[in-house]
């Protein structure tokens, strides 16, 4: 959290129990406004902490109870307590350490290729040009498109109905999104153009904020491109990467219309991300206890991914000031 | 000398544009390729030696989607549900922004680090009793079930108090010596003096609402409320032997935000940049 005087101001005397002096005329009507600004405060927080109780924290909680309770193997039963030991079955399972995998993979081809692609648009455009606002524009022209949409169109477009791949020679058996070696990079190759768009506006703004007389500088010093790139916008730019690697990650861990509209987690499971496994537990096999575990294992993972961003923001903030 | 430096330069320029133009060339060509071959009939769509350029454009194919596909019902759906969004969000952000910024009550600390906390919890982990929690309030398959989860975001709250604490206090209280209340000086000076934080709100929420896949998804059972993103699924599903309805399908609904691109740019910029940390 950032420091703050509102939040961190050592309070009024006269608003310390020691601060009521009764010999101040003022001091009721005083605390009768302060009264009033709270009921106000309140009244305002009120919608959001509402919708926050109701659709966030009540159902976050309610996967811890969830997830003990086990659904029983036929239905008409009723289901079983069984304590902590749902925890330990799910998450030893195959299927949930193939998920897991699966997940980080997914990450790993993605969040790199992403970053470096957007990096790389966000460097050509950086330069002061004539129309140089329409090239920026189209290079941040995905993200009007949605993942449902990107996956629509790259999936039809690998259909071995589609004559264009084929055409190039791309043509390989079985067909994509079938193929257990191919279907998770497909997945991939449209999620990294869906997000190709934000990862260059993220990329462009860093790079805004690499001094321009720093450059001059190292190249009145004789600093070539690779140079001037290697040693002073990269440094600069290191803290919007580690920002764009982290929620990338975090977003990563979320995947899902795509896996959905593409290979519904197939084939043999070869793209059966955390998300889409929550999902269809869920869906198909109607077993919320179970997806309540893999739920929390999902909560985990963005809560050790954001206190680690959190973490290093902080430092970041120290530098700066 | 001098003349031999302007044509290198010359030659620099055209590089770089070259440069630029074949880059947008591959960012664009998906959407292109989409767009010509929703104008496409099917066995044209299957040759090996694919159209480029669609000769013979077969409208229809939008036409179909948009009526048949049920595209046209779909957007609606979309647009609804997606007005609620922002509104609720703006409403509840501005609110909550205020507050934390502006006033002083008890627990607000505590209050505040509520909201941030909210910030952890991807809606991913809340489905399994979210959808229990709509089907019991009696909104699954309804407009309010698809939109009140969303009505209120720790980051929308987040973003605004900032803005707010940019605001000067001299002027508020320049404000109460003119005898306007909190409620006053929040629509007529505060709001409006923090304009572009809203901007920046209302699109980023109008881009992540009409995007949402997962939530509309579970809480529609039919066409009636379904959105665009779900609706792709849909037709996907149903015209198996009609590909071209699918890239039709896609492109109708990029049009909206292709809109909202190309008009609130700078805003949506802001938006993302300062959203993306909710990942």
């Amino acid at each position: 959290m950032t420091p703050d005087g509102d939040l961190t101001k050592v309070a009024d005397p006269a608003d310390t129990p020691f601060g009521i002096v009764v010999d101040k005329p003022q001091e009721f009507p005083r605390s009768r406004r302060k009264l009033k600004e709270a009921g106000l405060a309140y009244f305002l927080l009120l919608p959001a902490l509402l919708i926050f109780a109701v659709f966030i924290f009540y159902p976050f909680l309610k996967n811890f109870q969830l997830a003990t309770q086990q659904v029983p193997p036929f239905p008409g039963l009723p289901t079983k307590n069984v304590g902590l030991d749902q925890f330990g079955d799910v998450l030893g399972s195959k299927d949930f350490l193939n998920s897991l995998w699966t997940t980080v993979l997914f990450a790993l081809i993605t969040v790199p290729i992403g970053l470096i692609l957007g990096l790389a648009l966000a460097m050509v455009a950086h330069q002061k040009l004539k129309g140089i606002a329409i090239f920026r524009t189209i290079f941040s022209s995905t993200v009007a498109t949605s993942i449902a949409v990107a996956a629509v169109i790259f999936g039809t477009l690998m259909n071995p109905q589609v004559g264009l791949l084929p055409w190039l020679g791309i043509n390989p058996q079985p067909p994509f999104l079938e193929n257990p070696g191919l279907a998770l990079p497909a997945v991939a190759v449209a999620t990294i153009w869906q997000s190709l768009g934000l990862s260059f506006i993220l990329m462009s703004s860093g790079l805004q904020s690499v001094p321009d007389d720093l450059l001059e500088a190292a190249e009145v010093d004789g600093a070539g491109a690779w140079s001037k790139f290697r040693n002073v916008t990269l440094p600069l730019l290191s803290p919007t990467v580690f920002f764009a690697i982290v929620v990338g990650t975090i977003f990563a861990f979320q995947t899902f219309g795509q896996i959905d509209l593409l290979t519904q987690g197939g084939p043999i499971k070869k793209t059966n991300v955390l998300t889409y496994y929550i999902y269809s537990t869920l869906r198909e096999s109607r077993d919320p206890g179970k997806a309540a575990v893999l739920a929390i294992a999902l909560f985990v993972i963005t809560m050790l991914l954001t206190l680690f961003q959190l973490r290093f923001l902080e430092r970041r903030v120290h530098y700066a000031r | 000398m001098s003349t031999r430096k302007t044509r290198r330069q010359v030659w620099g320029l055209v590089g770089r544009y070259t440069l630029l133009a074949v880059l947008s060339i591959v960012v664009l060509f998906p959407i292109y390729i989409t767009v010509v071959n929703a104008l496409l009939t099917g066995d044209q769509l299957g040759s090996r030696t694919p159209t480029l350029f669609p000769l013979h454009p077969v409208w229809e194919n939008f036409s179909k989607a948009w009526s048949d596909g049920h595209f046209g019902h779909y957007m609606v759906n979309s647009f609804v549900v997606t007005l609620l969004i922002v509104t609720g969000q703006l409403i509840t952000a501005v609110f909550a922004g205020y507050a934390f910024a502006f006033l002083e009550f008890p627990f607000k600390r505590t209050l505040f680090v509520v909201f941030l906390a909210t910030l952890m919890v991807p809606f991913e982990v809340t489905i399994i009793q979210n959808l229990t929690t709509v089907t019991d309030l009696g909104i699954y398959n309804s407009y309010a079930g698809l939109a009140i989860p969303f009505m209120a975001t720790g980051f929308g709250a987040f973003l605004m108090r900032q803005a707010f604490l940019g605001v000067p206090r001299d002027l508020q209280d320049a404000a109460s010596l003119d005898g306007y209340g909190h409620w006053r000086f929040m629509t007529r000076v505060a709001v409006p003096l923090v304009r572009p934080s809203v901007a920046a709100l209302g699109v980023f929420a109008f881009l992540s609402a009409w995007n949402q896949y997962l939530w509309p998804l579970l809480v529609t059972k039919d066409d009636q409320f379904r959105t665009v993103q779900v609706g792709l699924k849909q037709l996907a599903g149903s015209t198996i032997g009609d590909i071209p309805l699918r890239f039709a399908g896609a492109a109708i609904a990029v049009v909206p935000l292709a809109i909202l691109l190309i008009v609130f740019q700078k805003q949506l910029v802001r938006g993302l940049t300062a959203g993306a940390v909710k990942g």
